[in-house]
């Protein structure tokens, strides 16, 4: 049986090399392409009739919209309208990637580090230069808590440093680990079918296979999630960097 | 044969960590429960909230979970 990691590999499908760099279609590189042009032909066609009662089609759209609009109004209010376009896409992109993921045979990119690490670090540049020239050297005072003693200050303000420096780390651990791990757990038990069926008369199969039926339904619930988490905490740190303490 | 011995071991221990996590989602679960009986009408605002909690709190299981994955077949 195949190893429960063997999904995550990385295969050339239109081998490309310019000058020694490695610039090959990939598994990866397609299904990035599969799901920007999901959410394109989604939100065009969805925009497409304007219809003042909407159908279902441009409901879901306008729902999408209105979702993380209502978020961005929410977390960061009327400053962050700027980055609107900004956070939809980000928020577009890892929902269709996990969701386009849990179709079988589909390859997920969101289950890669260097994907997530460089979604996360897009996020924390921008966010931090957003700060600087929204305030200036100003910006700087976010490292110094309020209302502590100075006596603290020595071990508040590394603290603090450190903890920002730790979010991109986070934003994209978190985000990779939840797809890699739930993925391999539904193979690591879709590997259990045959060996249990042969063992039962094809009686003890069907457990493993009603476990992966539910575990799709939990997988659906995360990949939703976990778009939501990402963007939520790029808001959140968009308003630090807007309106500081 | 004692490397695969102290993989398989070491994989174990790495997900003795999902413990706190099983106390961390009861927590959140418990009292989103407690505050929707207190005041139904809220209900709409702190559900997303909890869900929040709940994809950061799992988030820390995932952690071990991939620790426990990487000794594994890494």
């Amino acid at each position: 049986m195949a190893s429960p990691l063997q999904q995550f590999e990385i295969h050339p499908i239109v081998p490309i090399h310019i000058g020694g760099i490695d610039l090959s279609i990939t598994n990866s590189a397609l299904w990035m392409g599969i799901s920007v042009a999901t959410a394109s032909v989604f939100l065009a066609f969805g925009a497409r009739r304007r219809a003042l009662v909407p159908g279902r089609w441009q409901v879901m759209a306008e729902m999408s919209y209105e979702f993380i609009a209502n978020m961005l109004r929410d977390n960061v209010g009327d400053a962050g309208r700027r980055f609107f376009p900004y956070i939809f896409t980000l928020f577009m992109f890892i929902l269709f990637g996990n969701l386009l993921g849990l179709v079988p045979g589909a390859f997920t990119y969101t289950s890669h580090i260097a994907v997530t690490l460089a979604l996360a670090m897009t996020v924390f540049v921008a966010v931090t230069i957003v700060g600087i020239v929204k305030h200036g050297l100003h910006f700087f005072t976010f490292f110094v808590p309020s209302g502590v003693p100075a006596l603290m200050m020595p071990l508040m303000i590394p603290i603090e440093i450190i903890s920002y420096l730790s979010r991109p780390v986070s934003l994209s651990i978190r985000l990779f680990a939840n797809m890699m791990a739930g993925h391999t757990m539904m193979k690591v038990f879709a590997g259990f079918v045959v060996p249990l069926g042969a063992a039962t008369f094809g009686i003890g199969g069907l457990a493993p296979i009603a476990m992966d039926v539910a575990l799709t339904g939990f997988e659906l619930l995360v990949a939703f999630l976990q778009a939501y988490v990402f963007t939520v905490l790029t808001c959140l740190y968009l308003n630090d960097a807007l309106h500081l303490h | 044969m004692e490397l695969e011995a102290a993989k398989m071991i070491g994989a174990g221990l790495a997900v003795i960590g999902l413990s706190g996590v099983g106390v961390g989602i009861g927590n959140i679960f418990s009292s989103l429960i407690g505050s929707i009986a207190r005041n139904p009408a809220t209900r709409p605002q702190i559900f997303p909230m909890a869900m929040l909690g709940f994809a950061l709190v799992e988030a820390v299981a995932l952690y071990a979970l991939l620790i426990s994955f990487l000794i594994l077949f890494g």
